[in-house]
């Protein structure tokens, strides 16, 4: 899942500063599921924006649609009739979804109202961690199902860096060390063997760091 | 989300006294305000008490709905922590007061204008005391500035 938190009030509303009929758009997947963008959240947010602006003695109208999700274009079709009635749309998606909304309505200003943070879990109630990168070659068949790449501060292949302190990451102490976790994992399911390879250095061009990446299925295509 | 219509406190929008929305539990607070009527305790007249069945039932939007709509205080009255008769829909209203406040304050309006307390069914005066605190309070705050003429019907 994405996981989002919102901006400030005080960002958004110098954001929306031009504008005085609005459409925010709510997202119904991930961000609803990490409560950021939401129907309720969406909600929220226009309550105070409307507040806000009230409060400074420049009212701002704002219609607000809740879709089921902001990356695909069959749901941002829901959107058309709404998005010609105002003047700019807030999305409250993650990246995806913004630029979706944006490239959709390429006449109408499209702004952010939350920070894309990862792709996480849920770990205990309101409480998310990041458990991958996307760096496009997995490497968690070989380490147990517990990333390293993700989960190590220092993203080591080979063991710990040997900073770690009572299982926690040296970087912060609220984490613990990926590495420790990995070696009980492998020991639990009698993998440890796993341990005595040397991994190469990462082939990271599958990752981002050559700009935006494409999956094309060709057996899918019309 | 049930939507609270606090239509007696708008009306008397164009009065200089403050209008307080009291969220009353049905297990505790309410109870204490049924409690201090019986027993004839007087509190100020401009607290407006919204019966619910756990203030766990609150939204933030219905905290922010009464303010935008005018309303110069919300307080919620709950249970006793630990004393919930949902268990933990006290402490969760706890939380969501907590956010509505921040909010409060990144618009401008003021955290000091939300209050949650907690006592239980047979604290009539506690009651009565939270009450006059509660409009002393919002009393030397002064009006809400969202409470201009008009505004009300712009509101809905």
């Amino acid at each position: 899942m994405i996981v989002a938190s919102r901006k400030p009030i005080p960002e958004l509303k110098e954001v929306l500063a031009k504008h005085d009929k609005v459409l925010f758009v709510g997202c119904g997947t991930c961000v609803t599921v990490c409560l950021a963008g939401g129907e309720r959240e969406v909600g929220i947010m226009s309550y105070a924006m409307r507040m806000s602006r009230q409060l400074d003695g420049r009212p701002i109208e704002i219609e607000q649609v809740t879709i089921e999700r902001q990356c695909e274009n069959e749901f941002i079709q829901e959107l058309a009739l709404a998005a010609e009635r105002n003047a700019a749309i807030l999305s409250f998606g993650c990246g995806a979804g913004v630029q979706a909304i944006a490239e959709r309505f390429p006449e109408k200003p499209v702004y952010a109202a939350l920070d894309t943070q990862f792709l996480g879990i849920l770990e205990e109630q309101a409480v998310w961690t990041e458990k991958c990168l996307g760096c496009g070659s997995c490497v968690l068949s070989d380490f147990g199902g517990i990333c390293p790449i993700t989960r190590c501060a220092k993203r080591l292949l080979n063991g710990p860096c040997g900073g770690s302190t009572e299982e926690r990451c040296e970087i912060d102490p609220d984490r613990l060390c990926a590495w420790q976790l990995i070696y009980r994992r492998l020991k639990a399911i009698g993998q440890l063997d796993n341990l005595e390879r040397i991994v190469p250095p990462k082939d990271w061009r599958t990752s981002w760091h050559a700009g935006a990446r494409r999956v094309v299925r060709d057996e899918h295509r019309i | 989300m049930i939507e609270t219509e606090p239509v007696s406190a708008v009306q008397d929008a164009g009065t200089n006294q403050v209008e307080v929305i009291a969220f009353c539990c049905n297990f505790c607070a309410y109870a204490a305000a049924d409690l201090a009527g019986a027993r004839r305790m007087q509190y100020p007249a401009n607290v407006r008490i919204v019966h619910v069945p756990c203030t766990g039932k609150v939204e933030v939007q219905q905290i922010l709905a009464a303010f935008e709509r005018g309303i110069d205080g919300v307080l919620l009255a709950g249970c006793l922590e630990g004393g919930c008769h949902f268990v933990e829909g006290n402490l969760r209203a706890k939380r969501r007061v907590e956010a509505a406040k921040q909010v409060l304050d990144e618009i401008g309006l003021g955290r000091d204008r939300l209050r949650m307390v907690n006592l239980s069914a047979s604290e009539a005066p506690t009651f009565v005391a939270r009450i006059q605190e509660m409009v002393e309070t919002v009393n030397a705050l002064g009006p809400n500035p969202l409470r201009l003429p008009g505004y009300e019907e712009r509101a809905r």
